[in-house]
């Protein structure tokens, strides 16, 4: 097993207007992400497994090609900066994927072309 | 593809001279350069180095927004600024400075923080104060207010005005309104070009969408609301969109016929394909689709090539109209005064039992105000402060925590004393085995913060409007 926050080169939260907080998981180089994606390691049921989410509250969860990334996007249990609030900008959500663990097979090197 | 003898028009474009050789694009969309020094002017002092690197690219505009919902609802609705002063005069003095020695139009969005009329009538003043200390020459500002009138939002509702609310609220309501003590309304493109066209030089907007304040000057010069709200989309951070990761540092967008091409000033960043799509899906619930107002900028065939090592290319967003012209509100209402206070707890005995020492602060706190309106918080740091309800980890092992309790009444006086309450209860928690009987907590000092007002994002909603004019109020006036 291997950790995302060893494979990805950004993994990063904030906030997408006051209802919502966006993830984005970029990796540095295309193989990595691509063998991410093919492996069906991140998921949007991991994600809602991970952050103890009913499914409803993740309103967005996709791959994003162009930027080599994952991204994902979660409903607030209230709006950003209510009375109780511990993180205003949604900055700071992100570390627990640094452990989410990916299968090892995200390291293998491509295999030659035919 | 313009040269020192172009002449300039009204708003500082460079004008093509007939019959000079040029590639086989249309008149009038000549390329175009926007330099942008800050996401978010007066946050944090502008780099000045990268800035004056840029102004001496002959931008067409210098351009910068000063807003963001980001710093929570408290300064939309106590009507504050959130950045210092003094900041905000060194990014205004910098880019105004620059902007009249260009010649260029400057363009400034969602001033103050806020984008309240406070807002736009603050640096109006600054603007004017800076043109006195510099002595210079006569230009025309621009004023562009979004403030709303909540009486004329509810008489919008009440006559059955179409409203959506976003990221999952209900249209608007009544309610809504009478819970907001302040509403703005985000300008899209239009009230912009509008002040552009009647000649502005310099523009401080009220709340505006980011890329709208770029898409202006694109608009003006014939380029359609894919590629000008992209553009803006792209731009709005500034260097955000470069790597290594930097903030404060000047960008210079150049739109032409074939895209926009991103470049960074400073010497420190490049603008490369995967820093700038990185960025095209920043801050947003979906990486494929930018909604500003008429509709929305579809990402979905963008392609980002690599011009050279430190600018990158993008080409293809498409424009979708939507079914309506809608206008997004924001706003935020006062729910009560506010106080901290700070406890610290070393006991492992207490750790373990933490939740008991928060049930008794509580206990405590109902029996005396049961019956009242208040809230009361426990942060509890070296546990879940940071992440709170979607903290995966459970099981601590810290060998001291903190404890921010955060108390809510009507009046400062009440909040005082419950989080005093709340907190010195911690010295007193009846916990199973404690053996420290002087007191089971640790108070930094024995000290309520007075902290400020609490605040709630009331609206995040659309309405539609038939002009997009409608909600936004312009002056003018010639400054120097």
């Amino acid at each position: 097993m291997v950790r995302l926050g060893d494979m990805a080169s950004t993994v990063r939260s904030k906030n997408a207007g006051p209802d919502c907080i966006t993830f984005d998981i970029i990796f540095r180089d295309a193989q990595t992400y691509e063998r991410v994606k093919a492996s069906g390691a991140l998921s949007a049921e991991r994600i809602c497994r991970l952050y103890g989410l009913e499914p409803e509250r993740l309103v967005h969860f996709g791959a994003f090609d162009p930027a080599l990334a994952f991204k994902f996007t979660i409903r607030r249990a209230r709006p950003s900066g209510s009375p109780g609030e511990t993180d205003v900008m949604g900055s700071q959500m992100y570390p627990p994927l640094l452990d989410l663990e990916l299968p090892a097979s995200v390291l293998q090197q491509s295999p030659p072309a035919a | 593809m313009t040269s020192g003898g172009d002449k300039l028009n009204a708003n500082g474009f460079r004008m093509s001279r007939l019959g000079q050789r040029e590639p086989p694009i249309p008149v009038g969309l000549r390329p175009v350069k926007l330099l942008t020094p800050t996401g978010h002017l007066g946050f944090t002092p502008i780099e000045p180095e990268s800035f004056w690197k840029g102004v001496a690219q002959r931008p067409d505009a210098i351009i910068a927004d000063s807003g963001s919902c980001d710093i929570g609802p408290h300064p939309l609705g106590a009507d504050e600024a959130a950045s210092p002063r003094t900041w905000q005069e060194h990014d205004l003095e910098l880019m105004l400075t620059a902007s009249r020695r260009l010649g260029v139009p400057m363009i400034i969005g969602s001033a103050s923080d806020t984008g309240t009329d406070r807002g736009v009538r603050e640096f109006a003043a600054i603007i004017r104060e800076l043109a006195r200390k510099h002595r210079l020459p006569r230009f025309r500002l621009a004023t562009i207010y979004s403030s709303q009138d909540l009486h004329d939002l509810k008489r919008r509702v009440e006559t059955g005005a179409w409203t959506a609310g976003l990221d999952g609220r209900p249209p608007l309501t009544v309610e809504d309104l009478e819970q907001t003590d302040n509403a703005v309304a985000v300008m899209g493109v239009e009230p912009i070009l509008e002040a552009l066209r009647q000649g502005a030089d310099v523009i401080i907007a009220g709340r505006a969408c980011d890329p709208a304040i770029f898409a202006a000057p694109l608009r003006l010069a014939g380029y359609d609301p894919a590629v000008a709200y992209f553009a803006g989309k792209l731009l709005e951070c500034a260097s955000f969109c470069a790597e290594p990761f930097a903030g404060k540092e000047s960008i210079l967008g150049t739109v032409d016929g074939d895209g926009i091409v991103l470049e960074p000033m400073s010497s420190y960043q490049r603008c490369t394909p995967a820093s700038v799509a990185g960025h095209a899906m920043y801050e947003r619930a979906n990486p494929l689709r930018e909604y500003v107002p008429g509709g929305y900028v579809d990402m979905s065939d963008c392609v980002y090539d690599a011009v050279d090592e430190r600018r990158t290319r993008v080409r293809g967003p498409r424009w979708v109209p939507g079914e309506r012209y809608a206008v997004k509100l924001e706003g935020a209402g006062k729910v009560g005064e506010r106080a901290l206070m700070i406890v610290g707890i070393r006991d492992p005995n207490t750790i373990a039992r933490l939740d008991d020492a928060i049930a008794w602060s509580r206990r405590k706190v109902r029996e005396r105000f049961a019956g009242e309106q208040y809230q009361v918080f426990y942060h509890v740091y070296g546990k879940n402060g940071v992440m709170g309800e979607l903290e995966p980890i459970r099981e601590i092992r810290s060998h001291e925590v903190c404890v921010v309790v955060e108390g809510v009444a009507p009046t400062r006086a009440e909040a005082m004393e419950l989080t005093n309450l709340a907190g010195r209860n911690f010295l007193y928690a009846r916990i199973p085995g404690l053996k420290g009987t002087a007191g089971a907590a640790a108070f930094m000092s024995d000290e309520v913060l007075p902290a400020r007002a609490a605040y709630r994002w009331t609206l995040n909603h659309v309405i539609a409007v038939d002009d997009p004019l409608e909600l936004f109020r312009f002056q003018f006036e010639e400054v120097g």
